[in-house]
C-alpha cells in the first residue's frame, strides 16, 4: 500500500523538486520566460513598429530614442529585435516540438515492433545522422523557400534522429518488464502499449530533449538565416536574418550585430541550462545534445 | 577485422550511391547552368542550343545523372561551368588541403585543451577551477560560431589595434595570406589561420571537456578505481593510468567523428573568415548554380564522414578490448 506522502510525492512531483533545487537552471526558466513574454507583447513594449523607417536617422547610434540605434533603412533596432525574437522563437519551438514528436515515434515503433521495421528505420536513422547535416539543410532550405514552414520543415526533417535513438534503446528494455506483458494479457493493442504503457516511462527523455532541441533550432535557424537561406526578411525579421542582413555593417554600426546577437546567446544558453537542470531532475543519462553545427 | 571492414563498405557504397543520386536530384532543382547565356543579348538562339547540346543539359534526368556518375566514379570530376573551364579537381584538391589544415589545427588544439580542462575539473570537483570551465563551456555551446566569428574580427580587427594605439590590425580577419603574398609564408599563413581556429576551438573545447568530465568522473567511481587505491597507488597515478586512460575513449571517438563532420560542416566559420576550403567552395558554387563543382564538393564530404565514421568505430575498437569487432 502507499503511503499519502508517497502518492503526493509522483515522479514528476519528485522531478520538480529536484529541478527547483538548481538554481542556476531556475534562474535560466525565469530568463526564458521573460524573454518570451517580452517577445511575445513586442506591439506593447517595442516602441516603434518593427519595420517603421525613420528617413532621417539612417544608421543613427543608440540614444534615447533609439536605445539601440537604427539600421540601413532607419529602422530601431531594439524594435526589431523584440519582434524577430517572435520567429526565431516560433521556429524554434516548432522544431523542437515537430523533431520530438517524429523521434518518439520512430523510437516507439523501431524499439517495440523489432525485426524488419526495426532494421529498416534505424538503417535510416544512422544515415541520416551520418551526412554532413549542414550541408543538407542547405541544399533543401534552398530548393524549399524562405518561409517560416519551409525554415521549420528542413529544420525538423534533420533533428529527430538523437531523440530516436535513445527512445529505442529504452523501449527495448522497457518492453521486458512485466507490466508490458500484463498489458499484453489483458488485451491491450499495440498502440495503446505504445501511448498509454510506454510513452509515460519516456517523459524525461522527452521533455529534456525538447528543451536542449529548441536551443539548437534557434542556433540552426540563425546559422541559415546568416547565410541568407533562413527565413527571408520578406516574412519579418529574426535574430538570425538580423546578423545575416547587417555582417557587413559591423565596423561603422557594431550594434547591428551585438543586439541580435546577444538575444540568441541569452536565450540559447537559458534553454540549454535549463535542459541541463531537467535531465539531471529526471535523471536522464544519455547525451541528447545534438552538437554538429558549427 | 578485414571482415568487418568489407561489410562496413558494402554497407557504406549503397548509401553513398543513394546520396548522389539525392544532391544530382538537389543540384538538379537549385542550378540553371543556362541562366547567364540565356540574358546575354549577344549569344544567338542558335548559339545557345548549341551550348545546350554540347553539354547534354536536354537530355532526360536518368541519362544525365549517370552519365555525370559514370564520369565522377572513374575520376573525371570535369570542369567548372562558371570558371571558364577550370579543371574541378584543382579546386577541390586546393579547398580540401586548406580545410583539413584548419580542421588539423582546431581538432588537435581543442583536444589538448578540453582534455586538460575536463581532467582537472573532474580530479577538482566542486572547485572554482571546474566552475569556471563548466561555465565557459556553457557559453561555447550557447554562442552562434558566426557571432562569436564576427566579434573576434571586431576585437581583434579593430578595437583592440585602437586601444593599443597600434595602425594595423593585430590579426588578419579574412583569407589565407595578407594582399599582394607570393607562394608559401608559413609566418603569415599561421597568423591567419588563428581568428577561425579560435572560433573553432571554442565550441570543441566545450564538448570535449564535458566529455573528458563526465568520462573521468565515470572511471573513477569503478571499481578497478578501489582496487588502484587499495594497492596503495598514489592519487596521482590512479587519476592518470586509471582514470584518465579510460576517459580518454570517448573523447578520441568523438574527435573522429568530429573531423568528418567539420570538413563539411565549416561551411559559417569559413564564410565568415573568407577562408577558401570545402565549405566556402559549396556555398560559391551553389550560388553560382555551378554544379559541376557542388556535385563533387558534396559527394567528397559525404564520403569523407563516412570513412571518419568507420575509423572512430575501429578506434573504439583498439582503446577499448572490450568492444572489439571481431564479435559481429
Amino acid at each position: 500500500m502507499l503511503t499519502d506522502s508517497a502518492r503526493a510525492h509522483g515522479p514528476l512531483a519528485q522531478a520538480c523538486q529536484r529541478f527547483v533545487r538548481h538554481r542556476l537552471s531556475v534562474a535560466a526558466l525565469v530568463a526564458l520566460v521573460l524573454v518570451a513574454l517580452v517577445v511575445a507583447g513586442a506591439d506593447l513594449i517595442a516602441p516603434y513598429p518593427a519595420n517603421e523607417q525613420h528617413l532621417d536617422d539612417l544608421l543613427a547610434g543608440p540614444s534615447s530614442e533609439y536605445l539601440l540605434g537604427t539600421d540601413t533603412l532607419g529602422r530601431d533596432t531594439l524594435s526589431r529585435v523584440l519582434h524577430g525574437g517572435r520567429i526565431s522563437l516560433l521556429v524554434g519551438l516548432s522544431v523542437a516540438m515537430l523533431a520530438s514528436v517524429m523521434g518518439t515515434l520512430v523510437g516507439l515503433v523501431a524499439g517495440y515492433r523489432g525485426g524488419f521495421v526495426d532494421a529498416a528505420l534505424m538503417r535510416v536513422t544512422d544515415t541520416l545522422l551520418a551526412l554532413p547535416s549542414l550541408m543538407v539543410v542547405i541544399l533543401l532550405a534552398r530548393i524549399l523557400g524562405g518561409s517560416v514552414f519551409d525554415v521549420v520543415l528542413v529544420l525538423s526533417l534533420l533533428a529527430w534522429m538523437p531523440l530516436a535513438r535513445i527512445i529505442r534503446a529504452k523501449v527495448l528494455a522497457l518492453r521486458e518488464h512485466d507490466f508490458i506483458a500484463a498489458a499484453k494479457a489483458m488485451g491491450s493493442g499495440t498502440p495503446r502499449i505504445l501511448f498509454r504503457h510506454l510513452l509515460p516511462n519516456l517523459v524525461g527523455e522527452i521533455t529534456v530533449a525538447v528543451s536542449l532541441a529548441v536551443a539548437a533550432a534557434i542556433l540552426a535557424e540563425s546559422v541559415l538565416s546568416f547565410l541568407g537561406l533562413g527565413v527571408s526578411p520578406v516574412h519579418g525579421a529574426t535574430w538570425g536574418n538580423m546578423l545575416g542582413g547587417n555582417e557587413g555593417l559591423m565596423t561603422v554600426a557594431p550594434w547591428l550585430v551585438w543586439a541580435p546577437g546577444l538575444a540568441i546567446v541569452i536565450t540559447v544558453l537559458s534553454a540549454n541550462y535549463v535542459g541541463d537542470g531537467l535531465r539531471d531532475a529526471f535523471d536522464v543519462k544519455a547525451d541528447l545534445r545534438d552538437h554538429r553545427a558549427a | 577485422m578485414v571482415r568487418y571492414a568489407l561489410r562496413r563498405l558494402a554497407v557504406t557504397l549503397p548509401i553513398l550511391g543513394l546520396i548522389s543520386l539525392g544532391a544530382f536530384w538537389a543540384a538538379d532543382q537549385i542550378t540553371t547552368p543556362t541562366a547567364l547565356i540565356a540574358v546575354n543579348p549577344r549569344i544567338s538562339a542558335a548559339d545557345r542550343a548549341a551550348y545546350v547540346e554540347a553539354l547534354g543539359l536536354d537530355l532526360p534526368f536518368w541519362t544525365r545523372y549517370f552519365h555525370w556518375f559514370g564520369n565522377f566514379v572513374t575520376g573525371d570530376l570535369g570542369t567548372s561551368l562558371v570558371q571558364n573551364g577550370a579543371g574541378v579537381w584543382p579546386l577541390v584538391r586546393t579547398a580540401l588541403v586548406n580545410t583539413l589544415v584548419l580542421v588539423a589545427v582546431a581538432v588537435t588544439l581543442s583536444l589538448a585543451v578540453g582534455i586538460a580542462v575536463g581532467t582537472l575539473g573532474a580530479a577538482r570537483r566542486g572547485s572554482l577551477l571546474d566552475y569556471a570551465a563548466t561555465t565557459t563551456s556553457f557559453f561555447g555551446l550557447s554562442i552562434p560560431v558566426f557571432w562569436l566569428g564576427l566579434m573576434l574580427q571586431l576585437f581583434f580587427g579593430i578595437y583592440l589595434a585602437q586601444w593599443l594605439g597600434v595602425t594595423p590590425p593585430l590579426l588578419p580577419t579574412a583569407g589565407l595570406y595578407s594582399p599582394g603574398q607570393q607562394g608559401f609564408d608559413l609566418i603569415d599563413r599561421t597568423r591567419h589561420l588563428a581568428l577561425p581556429t579560435i572560433a573553432l576551438s571554442l565550441q570543441l573545447v566545450a564538448v570535449y571537456s564535458r566529455y573528458m568530465r563526465a568520462g573521468l568522473l565515470d572511471a573513477l567511481g569503478a571499481e578497478y578505481v578501489r582496487t588502484a587505491y587499495a594497492k596503495g597507488l598514489s592519487e596521482r597515478m590512479v587519476v592518470i593510468r586509471h582514470g584518465v586512460r579510460n576517459a580518454l575513449i570517448p573523447v578520441t571517438t568523438q574527435a573522429a567523428l568530429d573531423i568528418g563532420l567539420l570538413i563539411g560542416g565549416l561551411i559559417v566559420t569559413e564564410q565568415v573568415f573568407q577562408y577558401p576550403g570545402m565549405g566556402l567552395l559549396f556555398l560559391d558554387a551553389l550560388h553560382a548554380g555551378d554544379y559541376a563543382v557542388l556535385l563533387p564538393a558534396v559527394m567528397i564530404v559525404a564520403a569523407a564522414v563516412f570513412a571518419l565514421n568507420f575509423v572512430a568505430d575501429l578506434l573504439y575498437g583498439v582503446l577499448d578490448p572490450r568492444i572489439r569487432r571481431d564479435a559481429h
